[in-house]
């Protein structure tokens, strides 16, 4: 048999064994190559040009004006990182992202302990919490920012009834980066209970009757039956809400735009701005500050990943 | 649960009714005052009184005088499409990856985990141009293959973690029948994995309904606009027209309240499901 026989024969037995799973997954893969792969290569190679809103291929009513912009190397990166804007919003970014999964996830364990026992009226707490989940977040966005209004919010409202003085939530830098948190916790909690509250069901309640007549004490019981319980959905959940907070769009975008000033821009609402809102619409540094953040969240998957893997968990 | 457990003490119970009550209302308060605003007059609507004039102005003004069932219909459309596909590409990908060793599937799931961390922000200029390319603006065809690559892979996820709790044995019991990979997924398989499919279907409805940037990016034109698109002609800088924006806001949300209570059921075996094996 000659080697390139040996090597059809292989890819025919590969193909034997494999076409199924191959077939299953193709259209995924297929979608997921067209519309991420496509955008995501092109990204990057924008963002080693000049390409912006005054050189870039348009039509102006019938003349056809070919792209003029030209391959700069690594220029935007070298101009981005030597920025104080990129590590001023970066900082505030990891801030953002800190603070609303350690909050949520605190919030939706607190919750979801205290849902997994024998209480009356279970199934309407439990529905209750879950609501902010059922209802779309651009219209519970758009409810916040009436409750926030400084003027005739129903917040300030409530304040002023007790006396206390009107707080500027979207319009003072401090107050709007608290009101942008709280709002991103309410929405996000839901999703920890529930995971977490199914994480807690899966723990065998023999082992607490046991530690129970061991004279465990209910920190005890939590600390070394409860916590390495959850190991495995937790670790899996805070990774994908780090990941979706970090880009959390339509939260920033919609309740403050950025502001006041650019106090509570995060990465992505930069991003955003460069290539949609900002005039000249410079497409090349948005996609450079694009490909920064791709670059940022899969080191932080990679290495969140492998302190798993040292600790047991397998992927 | 029906762990025995000796007598909670009543101050205890007290502190944890309190403490659940404090997070209900919480939760709850946001849609209710919205629900509450939506039937107060125009005028009204920043007042903090409950219902002194109730009225369904707003919503009679939004049904009869926009453009709202127009594309109340498009969203329809484009969500029920995306959730029909989604939940079937997604279980077949999780069926995939749950139960074969093929080669290409670490890549395979690197890749879905990738795909949630592309920024719509930065994805969207290059994806508007390939759309215009494909003749795919405007299209409801093109709003369904984007909210596909944003749902699938998360479900797919999901899907795995799922078909992971389903025994082996099953699918081998239909191998020995006579069945082929294909007929056991779809006769034997998919039947047991009944609430994963009603998780993905609720998360893939929820993701697509809610969506704003693309559906206002993609979509142009009044007769095109889906509901997050078009709710944004209500408040935008020139026009602050609260009073529309919460009924039609309302309208919105009941859908997706219905599509909430008929999967919650499942959500909490679900998800765990999806996350524990993810």
């Amino acid at each position: 048999m000659t080697l390139a026989a040996a090597q059809r024969g292989r890819v025919r037995r590969a193909l034997g064994t494999h076409w199924y799973a191959w077939t299953m997954v193709a259209p995924v893969v297929l979608v997921i190559g067209v519309i991420i792969g496509f955008p995501l290569v092109r990204g990057v190679f924008l963002s080693l040009t000049d390409a912006n809103e005054a050189n870039v291929q348009r039509d102006i009513g019938v003349n056809h004006i070919p792209a003029t912009y030209k391959f700069t190397g690594l220029d935007n990166y070298t101009a981005i990182l030597s920025d104080d804007v990129f590590w001023n919003r970066l900082g505030w970014t990891v801030l953002w992202t800190v603070a609303c999964v350690s909050l949520t996830f605190l919030l939706g364990l607190t919750l979801a302990t205290m849902l997994n026992r024998t209480l009356r009226g279970r199934t309407f707490y439990r529905l209750a919490l879950i609501l902010p989940w059922a209802v779309p977040a651009f219209i519970s966005v758009f409810t916040w920012r009436m409750l926030y209004n400084e003027k005739s919010g129903l917040l300030n409202k409530l304040l002023a009834g007790g006396g206390i003085d009107a707080i500027p939530w979207l319009n003072d830098p401090t107050w709007a980066k608290l009101s942008v948190i709280a709002v991103n916790v309410w929405l996000g909690v839901p999703f920890m209970l529930v995971t977490l509250l199914g994480g807690l069901q899966s723990i065998p309640g023999e082992l607490y009757e046991a530690a129970e007549m061991d004279g465990a004490n209910p920190w005890q019981r939590f600390r070394n039956i409860t916590m390495p319980g959850l190991r495995s959905v937790s670790s899996t959940v805070i990774l994908l809400s780090t990941i979706w907070t970090f880009n959390m769009f339509p939260v920033i975008f919609l309740l403050t735009r950025g502001g006041p000033g650019d106090a509570t821009e995060i990465l992505v609402t930069y991003a955003y701005r460069l290539s949609f809102v900002d005039s000249p619409r410079n497409f090349s540094e948005s996609a450079a500050w694009g490909v920064l953040i791709l670059v940022l969240l899969s080191a932080v998957a990679v290495v969140y990943r492998r302190a798993l893997r040292k600790q047991g968990e397998v992927w | 649960m029906s762990r025995k457990r000796h007598q909670r003490h009543p101050l205890a119970s007290v502190g944890l009714h309190l403490a659940l009550a404090l997070a209900a209302v919480i939760a709850v308060f946001p849609p209710f005052w919205l629900l509450v605003t939506s039937f107060k007059p125009q005028n009204d609507a920043f007042t903090t009184g409950l219902l002194s004039h109730p009225t369904l102005a707003n919503y009679t003004h939004v049904l009869a005088d926009t453009a709202f069932l127009t594309w109340f219909g498009n969203s329809v459309v484009i969500v029920g499409l995306t959730t029909v596909l989604g939940v079937f590409l997604s279980a077949t990908t999780g069926y995939a990856v749950s139960r074969f060793r093929f080669p290409g599937m670490r890549p395979l799931m690197w890749l879905l985990l990738l795909t949630q961390m592309f920024p719509v922000a930065v994805l969207i200029v290059p994806l508007y141009n390939l759309m215009a390319t494909l003749g795919l603006l405007n299209q409801p065809a093109g709003l369904v293959i984007t909210y596909l690559t944003i749902a699938v892979p998360f479900c797919a996820w999901m899907m795995k973690g799922f078909f992971d709790t389903i025994p082996v044995e099953i699918d081998e019991a239909g191998r020995v029948d006579g069945l082929n990979p294909f007929g056991t997924f779809w006769r034997l398989v998919l039947p047991l994995a009944r609430p994963g499919l009603a998780v993905t279907g609720f998360y893939t409805f929820v993701t697509a309904w809610a969506e704003v940037a693309y559906a206002s990016a993609f979509m142009t034109g009044e007769d095109n606009l889906t509901l997050a698109g078009g709710l944004q002609t209500f408040v935008n800088q020139y026009t602050n027209d609260w009073g529309s924006m919460t009924a039609a806001a309302v309208i919105i949300a009941v859908p997706a309240a219905l599509v909430f209570a008929f999967a919650q059921r499942h959500l909490v075996a679900g998800l765990t499901a999806g996350t524990t094996k993810g």
